[in-house]
C-alpha cells in the first residue's frame, strides 16, 4: 500500500467522447454527419493519498464525466486510470476490477434520487457489505450498520425507516454511510453539496473533513462552488470543455490565478466580505463542446487572446509549482 | 408612501391533516426603485410571499390575513381579472427556471409582442419593434435575427435574458424575481445580476430579490429580509445584515457559508432543521437550534424590535429585559 503523499490514483491522458449523431436513418435522410461529444479529452493528474483533490468548472466542462470515469461508471475512450499502482484500463473484467472499486465509493448530488425509495436504510448502508462479502452473518451487519449511521451522526435506530423520513442533509449523511461501509480509502464526491441549503452544506462539509481526518480518506471532489472549493480542497484542477487548464494547490490557485479562465471564475464569486470590489466584466457563454473552439478552447472568450491561440492547442506545462495550459503564461506575456 | 406594502401577511395551506401555516406575520415594504432581497433556506416561505403578492398562490394555499398594497392600493383583495391586469403592467416576475417561463411553441418575439399588447395599445407592428428593442436592451446579439427564434434555441443564460425582457416589456414598477439566477452557471450568474440591476436602475423599477445565495443579496440588494420558518427574523440594510447580522439564526447563517479567502478549519454549523410546517415550535420557531435561547423563547414569539443597530431582529435578546441579561 502507498505511502501518505504518494499518489493513490493517477490519471493519464484519460479521454471520454460520446456519440451524439442523430439515428442512422435520420442522418441518411438529412445527409448529417456523426456528431462526437468529447466531454473529457485528453487530462493528466494525480490525487495523493490523504489529500482533496477538487476539480472545479462550468456546466458540460466534464468534470463529473471524470468522476463517473474514475469509478467505472464509463469506460474512456482512451487513457489511464490507475489506482494505488494498478491500471484499471487494463483489468478486463469486472471480476478483476472488483477488489479495487471496493476502495473507492462515490457520492453523488441528489441525495433524493440516489437512495432506493423502497429500500431501508439499513438494506441502503449494508448493500456494499453484501456485495463485496465483507461480513459473514446477518448480525455482524447490523452492528456495522449501526456503527456507519452513527458515524455520520445519525441514531443506529435510523436504518429501520425508509428515505423520505428524512430531508435532504440527512439524506446525504445516508448516502456517506452507505460509501464508507466498504471501508473505502478514496470517495469520489460529485457535487455533494450543491443540492443542500447553507447551513446544512455546512454540516456536511464538516463531516466530510471529520471523516477524512479521522478514516485517513482521500477525496476527489467535484464542484461548481469555488468558494466550497476553497474551504476544502489540498490541489484544485480548473476544468473547460474537456480539458484541465490549471492544476495548482488550492492556496496559490486562490490567491494568484495564472490562467484566464481561473481569473474569470474568481471574478465571478459574489463579494460576501462587502468590500466593494467591482466584478470584472465577464462576457460570453461556454461554447458547445460538440463543436468546440480550435486552438485553445478558452481563447473566444480571452480578453488576452493571439493569434496562436486560434490556432494551437495549449499543452499544460508547469511553471511556479502550477501547472497551466496557456500560451499567454507560457510566453511570459500573463 | 412605500412603493409595495406588506403588512401581517398571513399564508394558509388547508390539507387533510390541518392547517399549514406558511408565512405568518410577515410585514415590508419595498421603496420605488429599491432591491428588496428576500434570503432564507428551502421552506422559509420567501417564494410563497413572492406568489402572495403577484396572486398567484396555488390551491390550497390563500391568503388568510394581512394587507398587500401596492401604490397605496390593496391588491391582496383583487377579483382573478382586475389581478390579470396588475400582473405583467405593475408588477413583472421572473422565476429561476427560464425554460419553463417560455412557451416552447412560440417564438420569443411572439411571446413578448403578446405581453406588450396584452398591457398597452400598441399596433403589432410596434409591439414587434418594441420587442427588438428589449432583446437588444438585455443583450441579446442581432435581436432582429433572433426575434422569431424559439426558447430552445437560446443557451440557459440567453433565456434567462429573454424572461428579463418579458418581465420589463411594459415597465413595471416591481419585478419579484424569485431565484433568478439558481439555475444559471457562475459566470453566467455575474452577468444576469449586473444586467438585472442596471435595467432597473435606468427604469426605477423596484425588485424584490427572493434568493438562498447570500452572495447574490450582498451584491444586489439595498436592503434584506432573512425569513425562517414562515417569518421575517431580521431585516436591515444589506451591509449590517451580512456584516453585523443580529439574530443568531442569521449568525449562524452567515457563519455556515464558505467565504473565499476566509481561512477556517471548520465552518460554524447550525445543528438541526429547519422544522416543518406540522411542526413549527412555540414561540421563536428558531428555539430548539438557537444556541443563545432563554426561557422566555420557548413560550412568546418575539416580533421584530429594534437592536441598537440599523437592524430589526425578531429575537428577545434585544428586548429591554433580554438586553440586561446578554449585554
Amino acid at each position: 500500500m502507498a505511502e501518505a503523499g504518494q499518489p493513490i490514483v493517477e490519471v493519464v491522458g484519460l479521454a471520454r467522447y460520446f456519440d451524439v449523431s442523430k439515428p442512422w436513418l435520420a442522418r441518411v435522410l438529412q445527409g448529417q454527419p456523426r456528431l462526437t461529444l468529447k466531454a473529457v479529452d485528453g487530462i493528466d493528474f494525480a490525487i495523493r493519498r490523504g489529500e482533496t483533490f477538487s476539480l472545479v468548472g462550468e456546466s458540460g466542462c466534464g468534470k463529473s464525466t471524470v468522476a463517473r470515469l474514475i469509478v467505472g461508471l464509463h469506460r474512456p475512450t482512451r487513457g489511464h486510470i490507475r489506482f494505488d499502482g494498478v491500471d484499471l484500463t487494463a483489468l478486463g473484467t469486472r471480476a478483476a476490477q472488483a477488489p479495487f472499486r471496493r476502495r473507492m465509493q462515490m457520492i453523488f448530488q441528489d441525495p433524493f434520487a440516489s437512495l432506493n425509495p423502497r429500500w431501508r436504510v439499513r438494506d441502503i448502508v449494508a448493500e456494499p457489505l453484501r456485495a463485496f462479502a465483507l461480513v459473514a452473518t446477518g448480525e455482524t451487519v447490523a452492528g456495522r450498520v449501526a456503527e456507519l449511521l452513527t458515524q455520520v451522526g445519525l441514531s443506529a435506530n435510523d436504518g429501520e425507516k425508509y428515505p423520505h423520513e428524512f430531508s435532504g442533509g440527512q439524506r446525504q449523511r445516508i448516502s456517506i454511510a452507505r460509501a464508507l461501509s466498504g471501508n473505502p480509502e478514496f470517495l469520489v464526491c460529485d457535487e455533494p453539496t450543491s443540492a443542500l441549503d447553507v447551513s446544512v452544506q455546512a454540516q456536511i462539509l464538516n463531516l466530510m473533513k471529520d471523516l477524512q481526518r479521522r478514516l485517513g480518506l482521500t477525496y476527489l471532489f467535484i464542484s461548481h462552488n469555488l468558494a466550497v472549493i476553497d474551504h476544502v480542497s489540498d490541489r484544485v484542477g480548473v476544468m473547460y470543455l474537456g480539458r484541465l487548464c490549471e492544476v495548482a494547490d488550492a492556496q496559490s490557485l486562490f490567491r494568484r490565478p495564472r490562467h484566464p479562465y481561473t481569473r474569470l471564475l474568481l471574478d465571478t464569486i459574489p463579494d460576501l466580505a462587502m468590500t466593494g470590489r467591482a466584478r470584472g466584466p465577464v462576457a460570453g457563454e461556454v461554447p458547445s463542446p460538440i463543436a468546440p473552439p480550435p486552438g485553445c478552447a478558452f481563447h473566444p472568450r480571452c480578453p488576452h487572446a493571439g493569434e496562436r491561440c486560434r490556432l494551437e492547442a495549449p499543452a499544460l506545462l508547469e511553471h511556479d509549482g502550477a501547472l497551466i495550459a496557456c500560451h499567454g503564461v507560457e510566453e511570459g506575456r500573463l | 408612501m412605500a412603493l409595495l406594502e406588506v403588512e401581517h401577511l398571513r399564508v394558509e395551506f388547508e390539507t387533510r391533516r390541518g392547517n399549514l401555516i406558511a408565512i405568518d406575520d410577515v410585514s415590508l415594504a419595498i421603496e420605488e426603485g429599491e432591491v428588496l432581497g428576500v434570503v432564507g433556506e428551502s421552506g422559509a416561505g420567501k417564494s410563497i410571499t413572492g406568489m402572495a403578492i403577484i396572486g398567484l398562490l396555488e390551491p390550497p394555499g390563500r391568503v388568510t390575513g394581512g394587507e398587500i398594497r401596492l401604490a397605496g392600493r390593496r391588491i391582496d383583495n383583487l377579483a382573478y381579472d382586475s389581478m390579470r391586469r396588475i400582473r405583467g403592467k405593475e408588477i413583472g416576475a421572473i422565476f429561476q427556471d427560464p425554460l419553463t417561463s417560455l412557451n416552447p411553441l412560440y417564438g420569443v418575439g411572439r411571446q413578448l409582442a403578446e405581453t406588450i399588447m396584452a398591457h398597452t395599445d400598441a399596433s403589432p407592428t410596434a409591439a414587434r419593434a418594441r420587442a427588438i428593442q428589449l432583446l437588444g436592451e438585455v443583450g441579446i446579439p442581432a435581436p432582429e435575427r433572433r426575434i422569431d427564434a424559439y426558447p430552445h434555441e437560446f443557451s440557459g443564460g440567453m433565456r434567462q435574458r429573454v424572461v428579463i425582457a418579458l418581465a420589463l416589456a411594459v415597465n413595471p414598477r416591481l419585478i419579484i424575481a424569485d431565484e433568478p439566477t439558481t439555475a444559471l452557471d457562475v459566470s453566467i450568474q455575474a452577468q444576469i445580476i449586473q444586467l438585472l440591476k442596471g435595467l432597473c436602475r435606468e427604469h426605477g423599477t423596484a425588485i424584490m430579490l427572493i434568493t438562498h445565495d447570500m452572495g447574490v443579496i450582498a451584491e444586489t440588494a439595498d436592503r434584506v429580509a432573512v425569513m425562517y420558518a414562515g417569518r421575517i427574523a431580521e431585516v436591515g440594510p444589506v451591509r449590517d445584515v451580512v456584516k453585523s447580522a443580529k439574530h443568531p439564526y442569521t449568525k449562524g447563517l452567515m457563519g455556515s457559508i464558505p467565504i473565499m479567502g476566509r481561512e477556517v478549519e471548520r465552518l460554524s454549523q447550525i445543528d438541526g432543521s429547519m422544522p416543518r410546517l406540522n411542526a413549527i415550535p412555540t414561540g421563536c420557531a428558531f428555539n430548539p437550534r438557537c444556541p443563545d435561547g432563554m426561557a422566555r423563547c420557548g413560550v412568546e414569539r418575539p416580533d421584530l424590535m429594534a437592536t441598537g443597530g440599523p437592524n430589526r431582529a425578531a429575537c428577545w435578546l434585544y428586548a429591554p429585559l433580554g438586553v440586561a441579561v446578554h449585554g
